[in-house]
């Protein structure tokens, strides 16, 4: 498998789903669908009363159509559950076929397990148990979850990752955890096997695409009971509605099929069909998005985060400090201290030092390399704390910490300017750190590294703070430099100087106070915070202990992706809640049609009721129930995509989508049967 | 509709606010154990009754505790005064010589005083003596109201409370509610009432020799003090069997204002209470806002109704103008039209008109009030059931912002949505399973006194009525059979303790949850676009669950009517 995204559907998915969508049609697993169950049992009931119209009472005379009105009453409650079928059938197919890729990873691995006397045996990776340990040289493939004993070597984890950079994997540290499935590229590891087959996170990897391990969510569990509670209220209403109609109408009584399409329009079928696509394809975004979250009910706790904490290093801000400033001491003009900076940074390959020489092109200096080849190269050493070049004319340009430069200087005879001080401080006051320039026995001025928050992240912040969410950042900085970055990234709150146990004090307080955290790790010692949080999205770069604790693993490795971790959850809630809605507000058109269809004989005057001037009874009655059936397929793509989520406050999110979806749920089903009907009348089918 | 008519509405409205708004936040003081100005009177009162009746006032209560005492005392206040109507013929204070009830009528009576229902089946004046008016009737009256109140107060402190399991002590709650709050009202508009002419004696009926030389008796009793309590504790079980409309329970147009103000005084009070609980105003505000605009639509739908008459009365007998059968003159069309919203909105069940002889349209709002069951509602009850809804339009609105629901910092899960839509299903059933039955058995047709929609209509007013709790009839039916004694009274008692038990429960499992703060990302519920939200869901739920009854109703019949075919 090159990268775990698929893009399209491929024509094995549709074929397979279609076939699903037969299999599924088996009771004890409708069953698990109430909702839909019911509609399967109103399908087997009319499709008794095709083969015999009377078979609950009546008399109805082979003139009366009343079997070819069961028969496609049938037909059209059969499409339906089809439909129902076919959504989560497609949902899963994406699933099933990025599982059986990794599969064809899985099999036939074989590996060198060290025996007792020290000697490797090759056996089948299967037969691998926690403990073991194996041995892998370059070019095999790592054939189980472990950790690198011995040995350093770079690895090809495409496979797991999509990423085909490879990455340095050794003994010790926060980089020794190793895939099973991905390829040693150089040299040779002693591996310790940290997975029983079956456990190891390939297997989970298969197990989570594949829906197998699918559980329902909190919310989808509550949505279900109230999805139930709606169909046994309209169970009870339209089976109490025979005998009323009864007395009102004395003989002349509604039929069965016509109260099987009105309780099946009136059960929420639409959210009924789609809920478990919607869950499926919501985990399938996080899947996509090269996140694998272990539980659906992470991905909704990713939704409800009310506390991030974010690492500043790697995650707030690129992992190196950058020069943003020149600042000048002494009485030489800001021209001269641009260009003894950028020249005794020329060859320096650092990205501080790049960062100097980029900031004076900035600035209007820019110097060739080629016309120095002769000049010499003074490296930075932890020594010296300075580096610098040295000109064939015997100039000597320095730049490095202001103590070491200050020395420089005075040891070769030189002074030190007297607002060097004032300057060092006013940076070190605001978080940055000051570089000192020198040439000679003169210093220029000063170079401002700072920390550099990565593009976007304010808005980011921002975006988070719309939805509700507070951030915070965890440094090992001083308070002064923690409290600038925070200000500049824009996050709510800050600990400085942290340690791990802070982080874990941090999310246990917010937890006291009710809220769910979120955070990201990659060490060990992230390992219990990670395990604490509501959330934890571990980095697959990261130890083995750090990707057990967390309920998530990012492939990429990227902490900044539990910002849309966060969103894809929220999407997967709003989908639900939209469809539920579209699918209750449906309803109202359908009783327009239906009821004065339904009590023609009985009540005429009921017509006034009929608004949408449906041509006839039969055909209100199977233009609602075919608008019930097409709209299932027709939002299958809704269901699979998501609905759209913008960050905005919850009263304008909730006007938003009431209005899309309430009031559209009410108008659409008027527009579509109204559509239904008048192509029915046209292929003259509406008195069948 | 004419402009006096419209502005005795508002007026009326707007007195039930001034009184209610200030009453809400003496029951929530009553409630937090703050001490009243007249602590000296009631601390000593409190400390007695608990002690005649052995009960430690410190225990706290979880809601499994609270309930078993609730429905353990409702229970044995049920089953004594089931008795004193089966004995009343043997027992004192019945000076006209009225006998026991059959065993049906006694278990539908009890059921419909212990469940604030006040469903009548018999007419007062001729099957209740004065014991049972007063030590059943008055008494229950009283009871019923305070066992709505303490469930309702009780669940607002688990709504409230973080991590605890508490939900109050049900003795103390019982106690306070009756002599701090129920019993001084009563007293106070009781006094008012004999002031303004309604009768309070132990004498028995009286014969009176009329002018064209007959003799008439006259019935009479302690009205003024069952008439108070009636009112106040949205009972509605009239002295008389003509309720409300009759000389001796409401003289004057006066009384009438004033009983209007007593029905809903308590439930609108209790929405300033709950908005103290929660420390919220915005709520009060918004429900007020929204609740009133329903009480006030409801109102001038029958209004106008009624207003319009009748197109087939006027054809026929070539006049026009409104339509005043069942209506007393001394009320007029305006007065009539907001006693009936507003007793059928706060489930009183009180009646000052004929409710049977309005048009259909004026007859299927009041039908509709009670199927909603949740503008303002019974005493204690028509919060819940408000907080019920507003539960289920928080799930809702919830998915709809991609966030878990919570409602005043708590997390809405799966227990809660279950017990909520328990609490939701119960009404529905209780309406139209036992319509079903009645309009399709003998048992329940051989009662029925007008054929087709509108006997239809009547069946189903008569079960919506006892489910909502409320006691109003349209009549029509001879309700006092056995299959319309005991099915009405399982449907009470259903209707009143299931959504009560499932209430208190969520409230167990809310109580123990942390509140969690508000921030950006919280729903707000107390605003106007939430609240249109929450009368949104309010409405299509019920709209979607009677729509096909009242289709073949109300809606059929005036239907018919304006088409010009009389009711068949």
């Amino acid at each position: 498998m090159a990268k775990p995204v698929v893009q399209t559907i491929s024509s094995a998915i549709w074929k397979r789903a279609f076939v699903e969508s037969f299999t599924k049609l088996n009771p004890r697993t409708m069953v698990k669908n109430p909702v839909m169950f019911v509609v399967e049992v109103g399908f087997v009931i009319t499709l008794l009363l095709s083969m015999d119209p009377n078979l609950f009472g009546g008399h109805f005379g082979p003139g009366s159509g009343e079997r070819a009105f069961d028969i496609v009453v049938t037909v059209i409650l059969f499409v339906t559950i089809l439909f129902a079928n076919f959504a989560e059938a497609i949902a899963e197919g994406r699933g099933k076929a990025q599982a059986e890729s990794l599969r064809k990873t899985k099999t036939d691995l074989t590996a060198n397990r060290r025996r007792e006397d020290g000697a490797y045996e090759s056996i089948p990776a299967t037969s691998l148990r926690k403990g073991d340990v194996v041995q892998v040289v370059a070019g095999e493939l790592i054939p189980v979850d472990g950790e690198v004993i011995q040995g350093l070597g770079s690895v090809d984890e495409s496979a797991i990752t999509g990423e085909s950079a490879p990455v340095i994997r050794g003994s010790g540290g926060d980089f020794s955890s190793v895939t099973g499935g991905t390829k040693l590229l150089s040299d040779v590891l002693t591996i310790r096997v940290t997975a029983n087959p079956g456990e190891s996170f390939l297997d989970k990897m298969i197990g989570l695409v594949e829906g197998a391990s699918r559980q329902k969510t909190p919310n989808e569990l509550a949505l279900s009971v109230l999805l139930a509670a709606l169909t046994l209220i309209f169970l009870i209403v339209v089976d109490t509605l025979k005998p009323m109609a009864h007395y009102v109408g004395g003989n002349r009584n509604i039929d069965v099929a016509t109260l099987i399409a009105l309780l099946v329009c009136l059960i929420p079928t639409t959210i009924g069909a789609l809920l478990s696509a919607i869950g499926i394809a919501g985990m399938d975004r996080v899947i996509r998005f090269n996140v694998i979250a272990k539980s659906g009910k992470a991905v909704e706790a990713a939704g409800d985060v009310n506390t991030l904490i974010l690492d500043k290093t790697g995650t707030i801000t690129i992992g190196n400090r950058l020069a943003s400033e020149f600042l000048l001491a002494g009485p030489h003009s800001s021209q001269e201290l641009v260009e003894v900076a950028v020249l005794s940074s020329l060859f320096d390959e650092t990205p501080e030092g790049r960062s100097v020489v980029d900031l004076g092109k900035e600035n209007g200096v820019s110097f060739v390399r080629e016309q120095y080849g002769d000049a010499e190269n003074i490296e930075f050493s932890a020594d010296t704390r300075m580096s610098g070049l040295n000109l064939p004319d015997g100039t000597e340009l320095r730049k490095g910490a202001v103590d070491a430069i200050r020395n420089y200087v005075l040891v070769a005879g030189g002074t030190v300017p007297e607002d060097l001080e004032s300057q060092t401080e006013r940076i070190a006051r605001e978080g940055g750190t000051p570089l000192a320039v020198a040439k000679d026995t003169e210093i220029y001025g000063l170079i401002y590294l700072k920390d550099i928050v990565k593009p976007g992240m304010h808005q980011r912040f921002e975006e988070l703070r719309k939805m509700g969410i507070k951030t915070v950042m965890c440094t090992g900085d001083n308070p002064l430099t923690a409290a600038t970055i925070a200000k500049e990234a824009g996050v709510d709150d800050f600990i400085a100087e942290a340690k791990p146990e802070d982080k874990m004090r941090l999310i246990r307080e917010e937890q006291a106070l009710g809220k769910l955290v979120a955070m990201s790790g990659d060490g060990t010692n992230d390992a219990p915070a990670l395990a604490q949080a509501d959330v934890g999205l571990a980095m697959n770069s990261g130890t083995q202990a750090a990707k057990e604790a967390g309920n998530m693993v990012d492939l990429d490795s990227d902490p900044t992706k539990l910002i849309e971790v966060v969103s894809i959850g929220k999407q997967l809630l709003i989908t639900r809640g939209a469809i539920t809605t579209f699918s209750i507000a449906n309803d109202v058109a359908k009783y327009f049609a239906i009821i004065p269809a339904m009590f023609i004989l009985m009540i005429p005057q009921l017509q006034a009721l009929n608004i949408m001037h449906l041509t006839s009874p039969r055909s209100a009655i199977l233009s609602a129930l075919i608008f019930n059936a097409v709209i299932i397929p027709l939002l299958i793509p809704l269901a699979m995509r998501g609905v759209k989520y913008h960050p905005m406050s919850a009263t304008a999110m909730l006007m938003r989508n009431l209005v899309l979806y309430g009031l559209g749920g009410i108008v659409a089903p008027f527009i579509g049967i109204k559509l239904i009907d008048l192509i029915l009348t046209a292929f003259g089918w509406a008195n069948i | 509709m004419t402009v006096q008519g419209v502005a005795a509405i508002l007026v009326t409205v707007g007195l039930i606010f001034l009184l209610a708004i200030p009453l809400g936040g003496y029951i929530y003081r009553v409630f937090m154990g703050q001490r009243s100005k007249l602590e000296g009177v009631f601390g000593p009162l409190d400390r007695l009754l608990y002690r005649v009746i052995g009960v430690n006032p410190a225990v706290e209560m979880d809601w499994k505790a609270y309930i078993r005492s609730l429905l353990l005392v409702n229970f044995v206040m049920a089953l004594f005064v089931y008795l004193i109507f089966r004995l009343q013929g043997v027992l004192p204070l019945n000076p006209n010589g009225i006998h026991g009830m059959s065993w049906d009528l006694a278990f539908n009576s009890a059921v419909a005083f212990i469940t604030n229902t006040n469903w009548q089946s018999y007419a007062g004046e001729q099957s209740m003596s004065y014991l049972g008016q007063m030590v059943a009737v008055t008494y229950l009256q009283f009871t019923s109201a305070a066992t709505g109140v303490v469930a309702v107060i009780a669940f607002l402190r688990g709504l409230v409370g973080h991590r605890g399991t508490s939900l109050g002590n049900f003795w103390v709650d019982f106690v306070r509610v009756q002599t701090r709050i129920l019993l001084p009202l009563a007293f106070l508009f009781a006094l008012l009432l004999v002031g303004l002419g309604l009768p309070e004696t132990l004498l028995g009926a009286q014969a009176v020799h009329t002018l064209s030389g007959g003799t008439q008796i006259i019935a009479r009793g302690p009205v003024a003090s069952l008439e108070a309590i009636k009112q106040l504790g949205t009972n509605g079980g009239g002295f008389f069997n003509a309720n409300s409309a009759h000389p001796f329970e409401n003289p004057s147009p006066l009384t009438d204002v004033l009983e209007i103000i007593a029905m809903a005084l308590i439930p609108v009070a209790l929405i300033t209470t709950f908005a103290q609980f929660i420390k919220s105003r915005a709520h009060a505000v918004m429900l007020y806002g929204l609740l009133v605009g329903m009480l006030l639509v409801a109102t001038f739908i029958i209004y106008g109704a009624e207003a319009a008459g009748n197109p087939i009365v006027h054809h026929l007998l070539g006049i026009s103008g409104p339509n005043m059968e069942g209506k007393e003159v001394r009320f007029g069309t305006s007065m009539s039209s907001l006693f009936t919203a507003v007793t059928t909105s706060t489930a009183t069940g009180a009646v000052n008109n004929m409710l049977d002889s309005l048009t259909p349209l004026g007859g299927m709002v009041p039908l509709l009030l009670m199927m909603f069951n949740m503008v303002f509602g019974g005493i204690g009850v028509g919060l819940l059931n408000i907080l019920m809804f507003l539960i289920i339009t928080v799930f809702l609105s919830g998915l709809m912002v991609g966030r878990t629901p919570e409602i005043f910092g708590k997390k809405i899960e799966s227990r809660e949505v279950k017990l909520a839509a328990a609490a939701m299903l119960v009404h529905p059933f209780v309406i139209l399973v036992p319509t079903a039955i009645a309009v399709a058995t003998k048992m329940g047709t051989s009662s029925m006194l007008n054929p087709g929609l509108h006997g239809f209509s009547e069946v189903l007013y008569a079960f919506t009525s006892a489910a909502a709790n409320n006691g109003s009839a349209f009549a029509g039916i001879n309700a006092n059979t056995v299959f319309y004694n005991v099915t009405l009274g399982v449907v009470m008692l259903l209707g009143r303790y299931v959504s009560m038990v499932a209430m208190l429960a969520m409230a167990g499992s809310l109580v123990k949850k942390a509140v969690i703060p508000e921030s950006q990302g919280t729903l707000k519920t107390g605003t106007l676009s939430f609240g249109l939200v929450f009368i949104a869901v309010v409405v299509i739920v019920g709209a979607l669950t009677f729509f096909p009854a009242l289709a073949i109703g109300p809606i059929g019949e005036q239907l018919q009517m304006l088409s010009g075919q009389l009711a068949h």
